[in-house]
């Protein structure tokens, strides 16, 4: 698989062009973003539960790929901009200091499309791209299932191949916006007998709405929904939904995640997720009092408060030094294998912080009318377990770096 | 509404790299951990030979410039160098010297500097004489300085002086007229008895009580710039006391890891139980931490007056490195089970160190404190 040169982002550009973008973009932002309407947004697409939700952020990316702000560097005659990959960044940036709601239909921005991009055929670009740009066509995974949590060398889901067609069999849990998916980028066993389990599975692009496919959708810690369980029973998908070739699923899988970088490693761009950070903390805790106070000059408070500074200093700090190889020799991988477990903790710990410092209020949640900010750090806690436990949990990762970093022996 | 703009720079040039290379070859080849044991009841804690190698090395001028005999790379320069001797329990001077050249060179005129600092490069060794309180968080000073016939005279006692017993020069904070002074004191005005040692839980480590009662200062001896000096050193002392417990974390780390791969127990390698394993990727994490704290502040500590944002690195730093360096010495000993309760295991040295580190330049809470003001408010 090779890099697309046409979304390399060659193309010189000049100071003055950038700074009337940049001009433009923020213009755009003030005066598009929507008004509060008036329930929580999702802050990852992973938690989009309701129909109401779904049509509020389908409107919003549709009027950011309108606006020219969203697939700026994807070709031109698939829906995208043309632009330099720059250009996608700043809007980015943007967009997510400006707090704008998210880009819902990741699995299609920063997955599925940079991929049908880099590796598909004419055809599968003229019918996929337009439509997980404008959001019309929504995308989800079906890589993890049930009982085999994150290890895609175990998946059990079978793809036979019977004429013009596969004939899927198995299940897939987690699939997130699976209830309202037109197309999944699906992992399935091609060949039971392969010798390495990763050899035998392959990778395709598979219609939600085909015969034999239906979702069960689970309701999450925080009362939501947003994921359902997948079942295939003899589901019929055209053999054309490979992609590649029979056995390179899981090469395919891995070349997905390097899109993860965002615009600048190819994916469509827009703001995939709504960070939560310090500074979101300490102004809450400059906003509730004690006695007439705020929290914020409570001595105790305030040492919890640097703990968690210092912390986060360092997790963005160790994102650059992991850059100087340098700084990285003593033991090899240490920070780049520990950024999921350092960062996903972090962040629950600080969440859950958020609750005590409300106070009694902390007890309250979505839909009460005294819970603060709407229950917004209530339900950023519990959706925090998505990133502690998906993609391997903080455990797993515990046992990768103690095994890979420190040559601790497999228990 | 709060806004912080947090400071994220953090580099690393290829001449330090070499000389992150050839300092940690150069600790590990002279402190071995027999060699370390067999100074522990030794009376200086080092080997004179290994001290004056440093010294031809050129390391007690790196960070001081050219025109006093150093090579002008600054004080972030010996963080590698303090990392490695942590890394190896390596103990010399050379921590002590290096922040009191710190403090004439911030502090001192430029004929200050001359008399002193050339001969600090030539392995002169300086020592602050700074805590007479309980804290380093006490503001007190609780030793004085008086004018006495048309000089000075000192009173007070000096806690834990680090390497006072070896050392050429004291630089004594003083109050005086109730503002703090530094005042450079030559050991040979010291009188009989003024040095009482100090036993220390680490081992590795020396320090004194000095008595500086009754000796006579020359005006000359007064160093200009006192205040900007005493918050600059502060810092760059608890800089290099982090890089220091640094190195010790990574060491602490090495020997437990190394029992945890080699001990078994119940029929199993130890390491393999996620009862062990776990804390012990958290020591790595911790430590690595303090690492990324650390590099971060010696990408922004320079000659110059220190600023906000490297006040921030450097009690970051110390704030983290000396968490770390408890908790790392802390497991070592109790993963080495009836091992670690015994000398001979050398997890032994590591939690006496972190004790000790923890209260070189102030501990974390310390640090956690002054940080508030400057993150919050």
């Amino acid at each position: 698989m090779t890099e697309n040169s046409q979304l390399a982002g060659q193309q010189s550009i000049n100071g003055a062009e950038l700074s009337d973008f940049l001009k433009g973009i923020i213009d755009w932002i003030k005066h598009n973003t929507p008004a509060d309407p008036g329930f929580l947004l999702p802050q990852t697409f992973m938690e989009v539960g309701s129909e109401q939700v779904l049509d509020f952020l389908r409107e919003w990316q549709y009027k950011v790929w309108s606006a020219g702000y969203l697939g700026m560097a994807w070709p031109k005659q698939y829906g995208g901009g043309g632009m330099p990959r720059l250009f996608q960044q700043i809007a980015d940036e943007e967009m997510k200091r400006a707090r704008v709601p998210i880009c819902f239909n990741v699995i299609g921005l920063g997955w599925a499309g940079p991929l049908i991009i880099d590796t598909g055929t004419d055809f599968e670009k003229e019918t996929y791209i337009k439509g997980i740009l404008n959001a019309e066509d929504i995308w989800c995974q079906g890589f993890s299932e049930p009982n085999h949590g994150s290890d895609l060398g175990s998946i059990q889901t079978r793809a036979e191949r019977d004429g013009d067609e596969y004939v899927i069999n198995g299940s897939k849990i987690w699939t997130t916006l699976g209830n309202y998916a037109k197309y999944m980028i699906l992992l399935a066993r091609t060949d039971a007998q392969a010798e390495r389990r990763y050899n035998g599975l392959s990778f395709f692009l598979a219609p939600m709405g085909a015969n034999g496919i239906s979702t069960s959708p689970i309701q999450k810690l925080t009362g939501e929904y947003g994921f359902t369980e997948t079942f295939f029973t003899d589901a019929r998908i055209p053999a054309s939904c490979i992609m590649g070739e029979e056995g390179h699923g899981w090469r395919i899988a891995m070349h997905t995640l390097q899109y993860e970088r965002g615009a600048e490693a190819g994916a469509a761009g827009g703001v995939s997720i709504l960070s939560i950070v310090m500074d979101d903390l300490l102004k809450m805790a400059q906003d509730v009092e004690r006695d007439g106070q705020p929290l914020l000059q409570d001595p105790i408070t305030r040492d919890n408060l640097v703990k968690f500074l210092i912390e986060e200093q360092a997790l963005y700090l160790g994102e650059r030094r992991v850059k100087i190889p340098a700084l990285c020799r003593d033991y090899p991988n240490s920070l780049a294998l520990s950024g999921k477990l350092r960062g996903t903790e972090f962040f629950r710990r600080m969440r859950q912080y958020a609750l005590t410092l409300q106070g009694a209020p902390g007890a309250l949640y979505v839909g009460d009318d005294q819970a603060v900010d709407g229950g917004f750090w209530q339900r950023a806690y519990l959706n925090n377990f998505s990133t502690t436990i998906g993609g391997g949990t903080s455990q797993v990762q515990a046992n990768i770096i103690g095994e890979h970093v420190l040559g601790l022996p497999k228990d | 509404m709060i806004t912080r703009t947090a400071n994220l720079d953090i580099s690393f040039s290829d001449e330090q790299a070499m000389i992150l290379d050839s300092a940690k070859d150069f600790c590990r080849d002279k402190s071995d951990i027999t060699t370390v044991r067999s100074l522990l009841k030794s009376e200086t804690g080092y080997k004179n030979d290994v001290w004056a190698e440093m010294i031809a090395l050129g390391w007690t001028g790196l960070a001081l410039p050219e025109q006093y005999g150093g090579s002008g790379m600054g004080v972030g320069a010996t963080i590698p160098l303090v990392e490695s001797m942590g890394r190896y329990l390596l103990c010399t001077p050379f921590i002590t010297s290096t922040i009191a050249a710190q403090a004439i060179l911030r502090g001192g005129t430029n004929q200050q500097k001359s008399r002193w600092l050339p001969s600090i490069v030539e392995g002169a060794v300086a020592s602050m004489a700074l805590l007479d309180n309980e804290d380093w968080g006490a503001t007190q000073i609780r030793c004085t300085l008086t004018p006495k016939d048309g000089g000075f005279v000192l009173e007070g006692k000096k806690l834990q002086v680090n390497d006072a017993a070896v050392a050429d020069l004291f630089l004594v904070l003083a109050s005086s007229n109730g503002l703090p002074t530094l005042v450079v004191v030559e050991a040979k005005a010291l009188p009989e008895g003024a040095i009482s040692n100090k036993t220390l839980v680490d081992e590795t480590k020396r320090a004194a009580n000095v008595n500086f009662s009754g000796v006579t200062i020359k005006a000359d001896a007064i160093l200009a710039n006192a205040a900007e000096a005493l918050q600059d050193l502060r810092l760059i002392g608890a800089l290099l006391a982090a890089s220091e417990a640094t190195g010790t974390s990574a060491a602490a780390l090495d020997t437990l890891v190394d029992y945890l791969t080699t001990r078994k127990q119940f029929g199993r390698l130890i390491g393999s139980y996620q009862a062990l394993k776990h804390p012990t990727v958290d020591i790595l994490l911790q430590m690595d931490s303090a690492r990324t704290l650390i590099y971060h502040a010696a990408t922004l500590i320079s000659d110059a007056s220190l600023n906000k944002d490297t006040e921030i690195a450097c009690r970051m730093a110390k704030a983290q490195a000396t968490d770390a360096l408890l908790f790392a010495g802390d497991r070592a000993v109790q993963f080495h089970g009836g091992m670690g309760f015994t000398y001979d295991c050398n997890a032994m040295l590591y939690i006496r160190r972190a004790q000790w580190a923890q209260h070189q330049y102030g501990d974390a809470q310390h640090h956690r404190k002054l940080l508030a003001p400057l993150l919050l408010d």
